[in-house]
């Protein structure tokens, strides 16, 4: 019996591969967080006045909220609380000239994402791909701009588009997550130091995937981007984003927003392969993943598909959603969440239906090995006004071990009659004669774990991009080792 | 040599003693049956050849091919030749049946470093097995074992067995849940594997599989001990009279 067992802990237990550190100059801001803070950086990122206002209303609102100890306790996670004046709001790497190449790049950032296997020089770049980076605070590089500018894309870091784009930016900025929404995106809103900008005029397909790839490096600093993502009518877009940070024994807080505009007739898949750094085998360290993602539309038609694998960090609290405001519109949330030693994770989708004939489709994968607590947490809202609103939902949890937990909290509100739902859920466990029956048959306990859980999460790793779905596998693959305990 | 030796086996499960010291031998070529009523002990003998880690042999050996079983992880025993058709094999959702049986023989070959069998070679193969147990084509890409009829599962087995092509084959219950016409393919499809190259143990409740499956030797196991073995004739005796022990 133990064999099985051992494979699987010894599995669970395989170091992070991506906690190395780059060592760089960086050009840091003292700890803390006030209206002279977010002036600073501001100022550092030559932001129009709009955008200052902007953060400092932001700021005042979190302020208040933040004295009101209004910072939300509702999710099944428990950690110290955060001293928010113990956090470095900007860190950059620090460049000597303005970058006009990528050969000016400082060579260890690049080593740093060839390490990451992002290769940033364009020419050894996969055909299809476009990559931005956002290395601590701010995007050191964004390939295939030229190519993708001739179709009047536009994809570049946040602090970019604010400078080059302001009508857009104001435009949409906060027009899907407002600054009020929540405590962790109001502090997002305050002190959000980049991310990337995503503009598809009317009817373009974009022909490429769109890729950020996010990397903290710096110690004691907080990773605050931001992504806007906006596809005019009848446009589409496919976007990744990828996520890595170095090995520290204190925690960190990542706390990101995104928002998705789509408009008439337009399409955004958003897929995330989240492996922050989820902390050691005793749960000392670790990045606290605290994001708000939603896309909305007025328009009608629409269609707005979320994929996530979430196999990194200590904590996980995140519910990329969907209001279905135009008729028509389409909804997807589809999901893997990984919890293995004592990793926690809080994360589901919310989608509002609003407009006639809306669809909504929820498939949820959740994996909790070792101490790992893992809840889905889902909302689903029927509007008087959504006449033949339809959703289904399918949520299930897998256990390895017997010291992991698995939560299910589903919140359904119809309020019109001919609305149609449907909502399955099931736990499994990995168990004893499913192991041994793949072993019976020559496979290896590690090969038979890693085949088990991914035929778990097909459902979900059939919406990946085929690269990453692949790569996706494998990352489960090295953070399930772990599963029993 | 013989392909099996089995030795004074004593097997534990949950402290309680289910084997009490059992001898068999199986030359290749040989087709044994084992028979017994429930409780005697005859599953317990199929997980322990198959080097399931539940059963605490306390006592005695196994001589597989000339090697020590026992020293062998299921796994290494699979590799080496050893299949067990389950009697309720279980189900992996997710995962497509042809590609879990190129991963099983993949896994093998590359065991006897062999190159590994892409997919437009293994499906010709895959596709001649179905057509030997009578199988649809639909069952390549549904998940391994999900949604299939009792008797699916069974067949399921016997293809995969089929594929493998094992040196020592384990029936547990093959027969168990079958109608006569699923037990007429099964059988044939255990059949046309029957060769001077491969022994197989059939453990059965039931005469009934072994009018089908004609073994060479037939061994009464009761209460964790071989009480008797004779021919196939044994088998037809046993239904006439049941397994009380003669006196």
């Amino acid at each position: 019996m133990s064999t099985n067992l051992d494979t699987i802990r010894d599995l669970a237990q395989q170091e992070y591969k991506w906690g190395f550190i780059t060592d760089i100059e960086e050009e840091r801001i003292p700890k803390g967080l006030s209206e002279d803070v977010i002036r600073l950086i501001s100022t550092k990122k030559q932001e129009p006045e709009f955008m200052l206002e902007w953060r400092l209303k932001a700021y005042r609102h979190w302020a208040a909220l933040e004295k009101a100890e209004a910072e939300p306790k509702w999710a099944n996670v428990h950690y110290p609380a955060i001293d928010y004046q113990n956090i470095v709001y900007y860190s950059a790497p620090k460049q000597k000239v303005k970058l006009e190449s990528l050969d000016q790049l400082d060579p260890e950032i690049l080593r740093t994402y060839e390490k990451l296997g992002i290769p940033l020089q364009e020419q050894k770049m996969l055909a299809g791909v476009a990559v931005d980076a956002v290395f601590d605070s701010v995007s050191v590089a964004t390939t295939f701009k030229g190519k993708l500018a001739e179709l009047g894309i536009i994809f570049c870091s946040f602090s970019e588009a604010v400078r080059n784009h302001p009508e857009l930016v104001k435009k949409y900025l906060g027009s899907v997550v407002p600054y009020t929404d929540n405590f962790f995106a109001a502090l997002n809103a305050a002190v959000f130091s980049d991310g990337s900008f995503v503009y598809v005029p009317k009817g373009v397909r974009c022909p490429m995937e769109l890729s950020t790839y996010f990397r903290i490096n710096a110690a004691e600093t907080g990773q605050f981007e931001r992504t806007l993502i906006v596809a005019d009518e009848g446009a589409s877009v496919s976007y990744l984003e990828g996520c890595t940070a170095p090995i520290r024994d204190e925690n960190q807080l990542h706390a990101a927003v995104v928002e998705l505009v789509a408009l008439d007739n337009a399409q955004i898949k958003y897929s995330t392969v989240q492996n922050w750094y989820p902390g050691d085998k005793q749960g000392k360290g670790g990045i606290y993943n605290f994001v708000t993602k939603r896309g909305k539309c007025a328009g009608v038609n629409y269609k707005i598909s979320w994929t996530q694998v979430e196999t990194g960090s200590a904590i996980t609290w995140k519910y990329p959603s969907c209001i279905l405001q135009g008729d028509n519109s389409v909804g997807e949330f589809y999901s893997v969440a990984l919890t293995n030693n004592y990793q926690q994770a809080d994360t589901g989708t919310k989608m509002i239906h609003i407009g006639k004939n809306t669809r909504s489709t929820i498939v949820s994968k959740g994996i909790s090995a070792g101490h790992g607590q893992n809840t889905y947490r889902g909302q689903v809202k029927i509007l008087k006004g959504a006449q033949g609103a339809r959703n289904y939902t399918q949520c299930d949890s897998l256990l390895i071990g017997d010291k992991c937990g698995a939560h299910t909290f589903p919140y359904i509100e119809v309020r019109n009659s001919s609305a149609r739902m449907e909502h399955e859920a099931s736990t499994s466990k990995i168990g004893e004669d499913q192991m041994f029956y793949l072993r019976q048959r020559g496979l290896k306990a590690e090969d038979a774990v890693s085949m088990i859980v991914n035929g778990f999460c097909k459902r979900v790793f059939r919406e990946l991009p085929m690269e990453f779905a692949v790569e996706a596998q494998k990352l489960l693959s090295v953070s399930l080792e772990g599963s029993v305990g | 040599m013989s392909l099996l030796e089995i030795k004074n086996l004593h097997v534990k499960v949950d402290n309680h003693e289910i084997l009490k010291g059992i001898d068999l031998t199986v030359n290749a070529g040989e087709v044994h049956s084992i028979m017994g009523p429930n409780g005697s002990g005859k599953s317990t003998l199929a997980q322990v050849l198959a080097r399931r880690e539940a059963y605490d042999v306390t006592e005695g050996q196994i001589i597989y091919n000339g090697k020590d079983l026992l020293e062998m992880k299921a796994e290494d025993a699979a590799c080496e030749g050893v299949f067990l058709a389950f009697q309720y094999p279980v189900e992996i959702p997710g995962i497509g049946n042809a590609y879990f049986m190129r991963s099983a023989l993949n896994a093998i070959r590359k065991y006897h470093g062999l190159d590994e069998m892409d997919a437009m070679d293994f499906l010709p193969l895959f596709k001649e097995k179905l057509k030997l147990l009578e199988m649809d084509e639909k069952l390549l890409n549904r998940s391994v074992n999900e949604g299939f009829s009792g008797g699916e599962k069974k067949r399921n087995e016997i293809l995969q067995m089929a594929l493998l092509e094992p040196k020592l084959a384990v029936l547990d219950e093959t027969d168990s849940g079958l109608d006569i016409d699923a037990l007429r393919i099964v059988a044939k499809g255990v059949n046309t594997l029957r060769g001077p190259e491969r022994a197989m143990i059939v453990v059965t409740h039931y005469q009934r599989l072994l009018n089908y499956i004609v073994p060479d030797f037939v061994h009464v196991l009761v209460n964790g001990r071989i009480v008797r073995s004779g021919g196939p004739e044994l088998a037809l005796e046993l239904e006439e009279t049941g397994y009380a022990v003669p006196a």
